[in-house]
C-alpha cells in the first residue's frame, strides 16, 4: 500500500519534471529563434513578447490535450467506419499534427475508394479571438486539411471549404479543453 | 423605415461667445456632471388631446422631455435634476423662467419649451437658459410629423449637447447590430436596428441564415454585412428603406469584414482563398474590384481613415495579429501596434486622430485607443471577452460587445452591447431585447 503510494507520488514528481523540462526547452527554442534575428527591430521584440506570452499561456497537459491541441475523441464523429471526420489545431495554428495527418490520410483513402462522394471541409476557431480574424483562421485551417487530402490523391474539385470562424462551437464551455475541441476542421459529405 | 423630413427653423441666432456662459469640459469624464433641469415641454389642452389621439401618449410634451433627460444623463456629462424638485410649472417656465427658483434647486442650465399640434404636424419650440448668468443661450423650433416625436427629443438633446460642450451630439442616431438567441453552440442571429437609446428596435432578417458584422454607410441608409445565405459566406449590401439586398462582387469564395469608404462609394472587405485572406475594394458604381493587399498572411478588418487616404487593418504577417496602416492603394504598409499582446479590429475615429482596437493580453480582452502612429495607447476597459468597437459620430463614445464566461456545462453565456466614453469613464450597458453583438453606430441623422 505505502509502496504503491510512494510509486504514485514518485510518478507524479517525474511527470511534473517532464512537464517542466518540456516548458524549459520550449522557451529556449523561442530564444534561439529570436537570437537568429540579428537586427533587433521593434517588430521582432514585440513578436518575442507575444511568443513568450503564448508559452506562458499554454495550458497544462491534461489527458485530452497535448500542448493545447485536443487529442480526445469526445466530439469526433465518423465519415465511415474507422475514418474520423475531424482534426484539431493548436491556438492560432493551422499546422496539422501527426495525429491529424493520420486522420486525413484515412479520409483520403476512403475518398479515393468512394469517388462519387464530394466533401465540404468546415473550418472552425475557438471563442478567444476577434470574429473577423477567426473567419479567416477557419478558412486557413480548412485549406490546410484540403491541401493534405489533395496530396493524397483527392481531386480539388471534390473538396470545398467553408469557414464558420467561432460561430459554431461544439463545446460551449469557457475552458482550455472546450476551446481545444472547437479549434477544428470537420470533413462532411456534400452529397 | 421611411425617411422623414424635419424642418429646422432657427428662431433667434445668438452667438454670444463674448459672455462665455456655461461650458462643459468633455475631456474630463463624468466626475462632475453638470446639474441641469429639463422642464417638461408645455402643451395646450387641444394639442394634448390631438397627440393623445394620434400617438396614444397622454402628454407628449413630458415624454419628449424625458427623452432629453435620459440622453443627457447617459452622456455622463449632465445630471438632470428630478422634476419633483421643480418650483415653476412648465407653462410658466416656458414664458419666462424665474432664475431664482431654478438657482435654488442648484440647476446651472434649464431647458424649457412647448409643443403644439398644427396642421397635423408636431411643432416644438425650446430654449436653453444659463441660470447663473440669467441669460438665454439658444432658442430653436422644429416642425415634423407627429410619429417623429422621439427624434425631436434626440435633436433637442443634440443641440443642447453641442451648445454646452462645443462638440456635435450623437443622440439622433441609430445602432445596427446582430441580435442573438438560442444556445451558444447553435446561435440564431438576426440583423437588428434600433435608436441609439434602444427604442424602435426592429429585426431586419428572419434568422434563417447566419449574419455577422453589419456596418452603416455614411448616410446610414445602406448597410453592408456578412450573410451565410445558402451556406455561402458573402458580403451583402442592404438598403434599409427598401429592404433590397445584393451580393457584393463575384468572388469564388468567402468575402467578409466589410465596411464602407468614407464617401460611401466603395466597400472594402477581405476575400479568403487557399488559406490566405487579402483586402479588396469594390466600387459600387462601376463594380470594379481592386486588390489592395497581396500577402500570404491573413489581412482583415480594414477601416478607412475619414479622409479616405489611408486604411487601417489587422494582419498576422509578423506571426500574430497586429495593426497596420497603409495608403488606400495598398502601398506603404506600416505596422503600428507594438505593445504586449495581439491587436485586432482597428477602427479609425471620425476625427481621424485615433484608432480604436481590441487587444488580447494574458487572457484578457481590452478595448483601447492609440494614435495613428501607434503611440499613446490607452486601454479603456478590460474584460473576459469583448471586441469590435464602433465610434459615435462625434468620436466621443465607443460601442462594442462583450461576452460572458460560461461554466463547465456551457451555461451562463450572454452577449451584450456596452458603451464607454473615450475618457474611459461612463461605461454603460446598452439594453437590447435579445442578446446582441457586432454593433455599428450610424452617422447623425439630422445634420
Amino acid at each position: 500500500m505505502i509502496l504503491s503510494k510512494i510509486f504514485k507520488n514518485g510518478f507524479l514528481i517525474l511527470l511534473a519534471c517532464l512537464v517542466l523540462t518540456a516548458c524549459a526547452t520550449k522557451k529556449e527554442v523561442t530564444k534561439d529563434v529570436t537570437k537568429e534575428v540579428t537586427e533587433v527591430t521593434k517588430e521582432a521584440e514585440a513578436t518575442k513578447e507575444n511568443e513568450k506570452e503564448k508559452v506562458t499561456a499554454a495550458p497544462k497537459i491534461s489527458g485530452q490535450m497535448q500542448g493545447d491541441t485536443y487529442i480526445g475523441t469526445d466530439t469526433v464523429k465518423y465519415l465511415a467506419d474507422g475514418v474520423p471526420d475531424r482534426v484539431f489545431f493548436a491556438t492560432n495554428e493551422s499546422i496539422l499534427t501527426t495525429a491529424s495527418r493520420e486522420t486525413l490520410r484515412a479520409q483520403a483513402a476512403w475518398l479515393r475508394k468512394n469517388s462519387s462522394i464530394n466533401v465540404i471541409i468546415e473550418g472552425h476557431a475557438d471563442e478567444r479571438g476577434t470574429r473577423e480574424y477567426n473567419l479567416a483562421l477557419g478558412e486557413r485551417r480548412a485549406n490546410s486539411a484540403k491541401d493534405y487530402l489533395m496530396t493524397y490523391g483527392v481531386s480539388s474539385d471534390r473538396i470545398s471549404v467553408l469557414s464558420y470562424g467561432k460561430e459554431r462551437p461544439v463545446d460551449g464551455g469557457s475552458s482550455p479543453l472546450a476551446w481545444s475541441k472547437n479549434r477544428r476542421s470537420v470533413t462532411v459529405k456534400a452529397n | 423605415m421611411k425617411k422623414k423630413f424635419i424642418t429646422l427653423i432657427l428662431l433667434i441666432a445668438i452667438p454670444i461667445k463674448a459672455f462665455a456662459l456655461i461650458e462643459v469640459d468633455i475631456t474630463r469624464g463624468n466626475l462632475n456632471p453638470l446639474p441641469l433641469a429639463v422642464s417638461p415641454l408645455s402643451i395646450d389642452e387641444e394639442s394634448r388631446k390631438s397627440f393623445e389621439k394620434t400617438l396614444k401618449k397622454q402628454n407628449i410634451g413630458s415624454e419628449i422631455s424625458t427623452i432629453v433627460e435620459n440622453n443627457l444623463r447617459t452622456s455622463g456629462l449632465f445630471n438632470p435634476i428630478s422634476r419633483d424638485a421643480f418650483l415653476q410649472a412648465p407653462e410658466i417656465a416656458n414664458l419666462k423662467p424665474r432664475f431664482e427658483d431654478w438657482n435654488l434647486i442648484k440647476a446651472q442650465a434649464l431647458i424649457t419649451g412647448k409643443v403644439t399640434y398644427i396642421n397635423e404636424k408636431l411643432r416644438v419650440e425650446f430654449r436653453l437658459w444659463d441660470i447663473l448668468a440669467a441669460k438665454e443661450m439658444m432658442a430653436l423650433a422644429f416642425t415634423t410629423v407627429p410619429n417623429n416625436w422621439r427624434r425631436v427629443g434626440h435633436i433637442i438633446s443634440d443641440k443642447v449637447y453641442e451648445r454646452l460642450t462645443g462638440e456635435k451630439g450623437y443622440f439622433d442616431t441609430r445602432i445596427i447590430y446582430v441580435a442573438e438567441e438560442g444556445p451558444k453552440i447553435q446561435r440564431k442571429k438576426r440583423l437588428a436596428i434600433m435608436d441609439q437609446d434602444g427604442a424602435n428596435n426592429k429585426f431586419l432578417t428572419l434568422g434563417n441564415e447566419l449574419v455577422l458584422t453589419p456596418r452603416f454607410n455614411p448616410t446610414s441608409q445602406m448597410v453592408t454585412y456578412l450573410s451565410y445565405f445558402k451556406n455561402l459566406p458573402r458580403v451583402y449590401l442592404l438598403d434599409i428603406e427598401t429592404g433590397t439586398q445584393e451580393v457584393v462582387g463575384d468572388f469564388p469564395g468567402m468575402t467578409f469584414a466589410p465596411r464602407f469608404s468614407p464617401d460611401g462609394k466603395k466597400i472594402i472587405m477581405s476575400f479568403a482563398k487557399d488559406g490566405k485572406s487579402d483586402i479588396y475594394t469594390m466600387d459600387l458604381e462601376n463594380r470594379l474590384v481592386e486588390k489592395i493587399t497581396n500577402h500570404p498572411s491573413i489581412d482583415t478588418s480594414p477601416s478607412y481613415s475619414p479622409n479616405g487616404k489611408f486604411i487601417a487593418f489587422n494582419s498576422d504577417r509578423s506571426g500574430y495579429q497586429q495593426i497596420y496602416i497603409m495608403k488606400s492603394d495598398g502601398s506603404n504598409v506600416k505596422r503600428i501596434s507594438f505593445g504586449n499582446g495581439i491587436y485586432g479590429t482597428p477602427v479609425w475615429s471620425p476625427r481621424g486622430d485615433l484608432i480604436a482596437f481590441t487587444k488580447l493580453h494574458k487572457g484578457k480582452f481590452y478595448i483601447g485607443v492609440m494614435r495613428t502612429d501607434g503611440k499613446g495607447e490607452r486601454l479603456l476597459t478590460e474584460n473576459y471577452y469583448q471586441e469590435a468597437p464602433s465610434w459615435s459620430p462625434n468620436g466621443r463614445v465607443l460601442i462594442f460587445y462583450r461576452e460572458t464566461k460560461t461554466n463547465a456545462k456551457g451555461e451562463g453565456f450572454s452577449a451584450k452591447l456596452w458603451s464607454i466614453d473615450l475618457t474611459g469613464y461612463n461605461e454603460r450597458l446598452v439594453v437590447t431585447p435579445t442578446d446582441a453583438s457586432d454593433p455599428s453606430w450610424s452617422s447623425l441623422l439630422s445634420n
